[in-house]
């Protein structure tokens, strides 16, 4: 089987374009990358089916110039199911712009300075636990004769 | 055994209800239950001692050989008595130990009688996993126990050292076993221990085994979580850190010590790590003032005795052992429950601080004397018999040649000397007067508190003399290994070498003791040479570092950073396999048809400007336009079904993304990107080549038929003519029933992710206008409308015909007067009303004409939504109520239901799930109708669709619309950083 060169081309395109833009940090940005890729992954399953025929529908034609239905079905839920995950994308973006009271930030994916931040956090509870254990330590040493040598 | 078990957890369950109203005196009536079966095991002592075995077993996992099979064997039972009989005993101690206002005492009593059980099932289990889970089980509950009081940081840092320290263990052992299991074939311990694993495997499942013994039973290296461990109230020191959980790792030891005595792993790990434990126990015991931290390291030391001796793997070193284990029960619990009892009248447990108790205290002196004696090892008590049995068997070991016998005796001897010296010091520290010191205050304990280590230290003494009735269960276990059978326990054997050894380390013990001062300088003047507590300080710091420096070194990125690192390796993986591969396609067409170069210049070009556009809105729209390219391509290519959907799709895709984002900026804001440009443009360049490469590859590897060539005659089969929807409603409709789920979970999500409180019902509907005070009354009501316009008249000159004329547009849509005058469009709800009636008829045409022609649940349904759609932009949210006055989940649940229902109506006629039945008719004007399972289940798709836009609309439209007119038009987010405060 062979696929058509147009078509392919269109596909990458869609795909290549989606993926640069779902790399940035805004959630739009990265909702208009993910509708890119769904369009380009749709194609893709498409061309899968090989040279095109009539419409696969019975009594259009001969059975063998019928388009291969497969591809079809699979990408008719997918283009149902990626309007329902836009909607749901939406949904997201909505809730930390607004309901989170995030505004612009609730638009951007975590940065730099918060993975800082966590990893102070992270830091902060191994601190604690490390209190924990030199805790114990002292309470031992204490009770040593001679107080326990450094 | 098994009902036991089952009372222990019952009565567990319910004891912190019990401790409410009972306080502390919930302890006596719980204490029954291990009391109770402790009475139940000693009627048993006879029988087992004869070579009886008591076998349960309830089958639990059998695919996997695994079964709730509990054994009581002579050494199980040994176990299984002082786990019963000292537990009731703590038990019971408790009750004057705490108080009625100690802290969580309800949880505390709750697990310390859970812990007797699990104990109980720990050593009675025969499964080698289920003996394992009990394992673990005793792990997490003396986590829970040592950090009883949860507050004090020592607590938590002990709590969390044991718990590391011993499922580090557990997790060793675990391997062990399964290497042991599965070389042997058998998960009954029993059968593992009499036809023992040969091989490599005996080694390294032993030595796994023997990991996590020596970290249950505190030996070195592991042995500091056991000192760290005395942050526990004392009763759980008496009874975990003494008597029962670290008996565990020698219980284990004594357990396969028939048949793995002789590997070679065995004596470097069993006497080698023993004898050194004693040694630095006894050595640490020694310079300890905390009473309870000196009883602490003599248990380590004890300990490391007991498994060394146990470990030895002859007749007489089992039965040492095995009356070691019992004595050391016997005497270190009444000596931790001493010192509990000296802690709370003098209210310090330091050596340096206490004096003048053993006059004031004379019974609890008495006894804790008594109970040291049999630490020490003086006669006439059971430390004394156990000792003297350890000589004789360890010289006589040696004496046949075994070198690490006399490693043993070697350790046993000088540990003894600690032993006997640390006793000393313990009672002088604890009930001595010091000259220079005034009499510690105290305030008086409870008579009674000192009964409990009373019992246990008299019986001590009792059973040096009963050593005939000890002996024969004892000796039921000894007699598995291998050895002489002349030896028995007794007080007196005549002079001896082991007399000698005794009489030996009397001496230099008590010159020890004299010599006490000089003892302390020698001691502080060595160097520690191991000391695994701050070992283990800094490997938990070093890997708490190492874990916080990769997190944050694979974690740089922020969520573009990780998809950045996915399409790396979908174009290096991918990629690279595509290249090296051999099945280049035959041939390639450029194009079918003339329609599809130019389609794709313009997606191209579309795409292309979505990269670069910084307008969110002319980015979606650019969007749209490669979408309805996809429709034309999918048109020009026979496939209508596609076309149609993505038509439908991509007009209600910009429609919900417009009410979203009509609430943002129009810009983007740039920010410091976490991938930069070129290397974002780079990737997606690459990850668009090794799509289209993969593709062309994929398409010419094909060698086999299309499976699409047997398609037509099933859809036949299925009174089908469009084999699209035959595919989704019928021969792959379990994909479709999946496909139709997930919109019912993306549909909840969403609504969940919007409406901040509960997300059930329709739009809003018109009464509720007046109706609800939450919902803000529409600003310009038609009333207001008039008053406006007349306004407006008496200016313009304008009459008031014209303003009625006005006024009257309400009529076209119902909810129209609900929305401001220069919201409204008569042009749009004139079409909209004359409309919306003829789609919904399209929309159920295209559902039941689906089966045979373009069309389908799917796409009858995205008509109807985009239907409502219309409706809800031309009268706003209350129109959307009005034209669809249903809960949008019951929408999408009825559907859900519909189509499952469909699926499983088919099992009821005896045909499998989703097999197609069929009632046909002719129908007029629709001509031949078939009305199948297939199409119920395609209603239950189009309802599913009608729900999922009904939801998205009441969702991210309504409720947007609500929320900005509670917030106002013109309200921005707050600062993000006040909001974040």
């Amino acid at each position: 089987m062979t696929a058509s060169l147009t078509l392919v081309i269109v596909a990458a395109v869609l795909f290549g374009t989606g993926i640069t833009v779902m790399l940035e940090r805004s959630l739009t940005r990265v909702l208009i990358g993910f509708l890119l890729v769904g369009n380009g992954v749709n194609l893709f399953l498409f061309v899968m089916a090989g040279e095109p025929g009539l419409a696969p529908i019975l009594g259009e034609g001969d059975v063998s110039e019928l388009s291969d239905p497969l591809p079809q079905a699979f990408v008719l839920t997918a283009i149902v199911i990626n309007l329902g995950i836009t909607a749901f994308m939406l949904a997201l973006i909505y809730r930390s712009w607004w309901l989170a009271q995030l505004g612009e930030r609730g638009d951007l994916i975590g940065d730099e300075e918060e993975i800082v931040e966590d990893a102070e956090e992270t830091a902060d509870l191994y601190r604690s636990s490390e209190a924990d254990d030199l805790a114990v330590q002292e309470v031992l040493d204490a009770s040593d004769e001679d107080g326990g040598r450094p | 055994m098994i009902l036991s078990l089952v009372a222990f957890a019952v009565v567990a369950l319910i004891t912190p209800f019990a401790t409410r109203p009972l306080g502390r005196r919930v302890f006596p009536v719980i204490a029954l239950v291990p009391t109770v079966v402790f009475a139940w095991l000693l009627t048993l002592v006879p029988a087992v001692a004869n070579g009886e075995v008591v076998v349960e077993r309830l089958e639990w996992i059998p695919t996997l050989d695994i079964a709730l099979s509990f054994r009581l064997d002579p050494l199980s039972l040994l176990l299984a008595l002082v786990v019963t009989g000292v537990g009731g005993l703590v038990l019971l101690y408790c009750t004057w130990y705490f108080r009625d206002d100690e802290p969580s005492l309800d949880r505390f009593a709750a697990l310390l009688l859970a812990f007797s059980g699990v104990m109980l099932g720990l050593v009675t289990a025969d499964d080698v996993y289920v003996m394992f889970t009990f394992w673990e089980a005793t792990s997490v509950l003396s986590y829970l126990l040592i950090g009883h009081t949860a507050g004090r940081r020592e607590a938590r840092g002990a709590a969390l050292q044991a718990l590391t320290v011993t499922t580090f263990g557990g997790l060793a052992m675990l391997v062990g076993l399964v290497v042991l299991t599965v070389a042997g074939g058998t998960t009954s311990l029993h059968e593992l221990v009499t036809q023992p694993v040969t091989g490599v495997a005996a080694e390294v499942g032993v030595a796994l085994v023997l990991v996590g013994a020596i970290s249950k039973s505190a030996l070195v290296p592991f042995h500091f979580w056991l000192p760290a461990a005395m942050a526990a109230p004392t009763p759980v020191s008496a009874y975990l850190h003494a008597a029962a959980m670290v008996k565990a790792g020698v219980y284990l030891v004594a357990l396969l010590a028939p048949g793995y005595a002789d590997l070679a792993v065995w004596p470097p790990i069993v006497i080698g790590i023993g004898a050194f434990t004693m040694l630095v126990g006894g050595w640490r015991a020694l310079r300890q003032t905390d009473l309870k931290l000196l009883l602490a390291y003599g248990t380590v030391s004890q300990l490391g005795f007991m498994v060394l001796v146990i470990g030895q793997g002859t007749r007489d070193a089992a039965l040492a052992g095995t009356v070691l284990l019992l004595a050391h029960a016997l005497f270190k619990a009444p000596l931790f429950l001493t010192v509990g009892i000296v802690d709370h009248a003098a209210g310090t447990r330091d050596k340096r601080k206490l004096s003048g108790l053993g006059r004031r205290m004379p019974w609890l002196a008495a006894f804790a004397t008594l109970a040291a004696a049999s630490m020490a090892g003086l006669p006439p008590l059971l430390g004394f018999v156990a000792k003297e049995a350890v000589f004789t068997a360890q010289f006589e070991g040696g004496a046949e040649g075994d070198a690490w016998a006399w490693v043993g005796l070697t350790a046993v001897v000088v540990g003894s000397i600690f032993t006997f010296a640390y006793s000393a010091r313990f009672v002088w520290g604890a009930f001595g007067s010091r000259r220079e010191a005034e009499p510690t205050p105290l305030h008086r304990e409870p008579a009674l508190m000192t009964a409990v280590p009373a019992v246990l230290a008299v019986t001590s003494l009792v059973a040096a003399f009963a050593t005939s009735l000890i002996e024969p269960l004892l000796d039921a276990y000894a007699a598995t290994l291998p050895g002489p059978t002349a030896y028995h326990l007794a007080l007196w054997h005549g002079l001896e070498p082991a007399l000698a050894i005794s009489a030996l380390i009397i001496g230099v013990g008590s010159l020890l003791v004299w010599q006490r001062e000089s003892v302390a300088r020698l001691q502080a003047a060595v160097p520690d040479a191991v000391d695994a507590g701050r070992g283990y300080l800094r490997i938990v710091s070093a890997i708490d570092r190492g874990a916080a420096r990769l997190t944050t070194f694979i974690q740089s990125g922020g969520l573009p950073g990780y998809l950045a690192v996915i399409v790396a390796v979908f174009v290096l993986g991918l990629g690279g396999s595509a290249a090296l591969n051999g099945t280049w396609p035959g041939g390639i067409r450029l194009a079918d048809g003339p329609a599809q170069p130019f389609v794709a210049v313009v997606m191209v070009a579309a795409a292309s400007a979505a990269v670069v556009v910084r307008q969110r809105l002319t980015a979606v729209l650019l969007v749209g336009a490669t979408g309805y390219g996809m429709v034309l391509l999918f048109g020009v290519s026979g496939a209508p079904d596609l076309a149609l959907t993505q038509a439908l799709v991509e007009t209600l895709t910009i429609v919900v993304v417009v009410l979203v984002l009509r609430r943002l900026p129009r810009r983007i804001t740039v920010r410091r990107a976490v991938v930069r440009t070129p290397v974002r443009i780079a990737l997606g360049a690459l990850a668009g080549v090794v799509m289209a490469v993969v593709g062309v590859v994929a398409l010419g590897a094909r060698v086999q038929p299309s499976v699409a060539e047997g398609i037509p005659a099933l859809a036949e089969e299925a009174h089908a003519k469009n084999l699209v929807n035959a595919l989704l409603v019928d021969l792959r409709a379990w994909d479709t029933l999946g496909e139709i789920s997930v919109l019912v979970a993306v549909a909840t999500g969403v609504a969940s992710l919007i409406f901040v409180s509960g997300r059930q019902g329709g739009a809003p509907r018109l009464e509720d206008v007046g109706r609800r005070s939450r919902l803000r009354p529409v600003p310009e009501q038609a009333d207001s409308i008039r008053a406006a316009r007349r306004r407006l008249a008496d200016v313009e000159g304008e009459t008031d015909a014209a303003a009625e004329a006005a006024a009257t547009r309400q009529t076209w849509l119902l909810a129209g007067r609900t929305l401001s005058p220069r919201n409204r469009s008569i042009l749009l709800e004139v079409l909209v009303r004359l409309l919306f009636h003829p789609a919904i008829v399209v929309s159920v045409f295209l559902l039941f004409v689906g089966h045979n022609a373009p069309g389908g649940g799917f796409a009858g349904g995205l008509v109807a939504g985009l239907a409502l759609v219309a409706r809800y932009l031309a009268g706003g949210r209350y129109e959307l109520g009005e034209a669809a006055p249903v809960d949008a989940g019951l929408l999408l649940g009825t559907g859900l239901f519909v189509a499952a229902g469909t699926a499983a109506s088919s099992l009821l006629v005896g045909l499998t799930v989703f097999e197609s039945s069929w009632f046909e008719t002719e129908v007029p004007v629709l001509g031949t109708l078939s009305i199948g399972t297939s199409t119920l289940f395609d209603i239950g798709v189009y309802l599913v669709v009608v729900g999922l836009v009904l939801d998205i609309l009441r969702t991210l439209g309504a409720e947007i619309d609500r929320q900005i007119d509670e917030a106002g038009p013109d309200a921005v987010p707050a600062d993000p950083a006040e909001a974040l405060r």
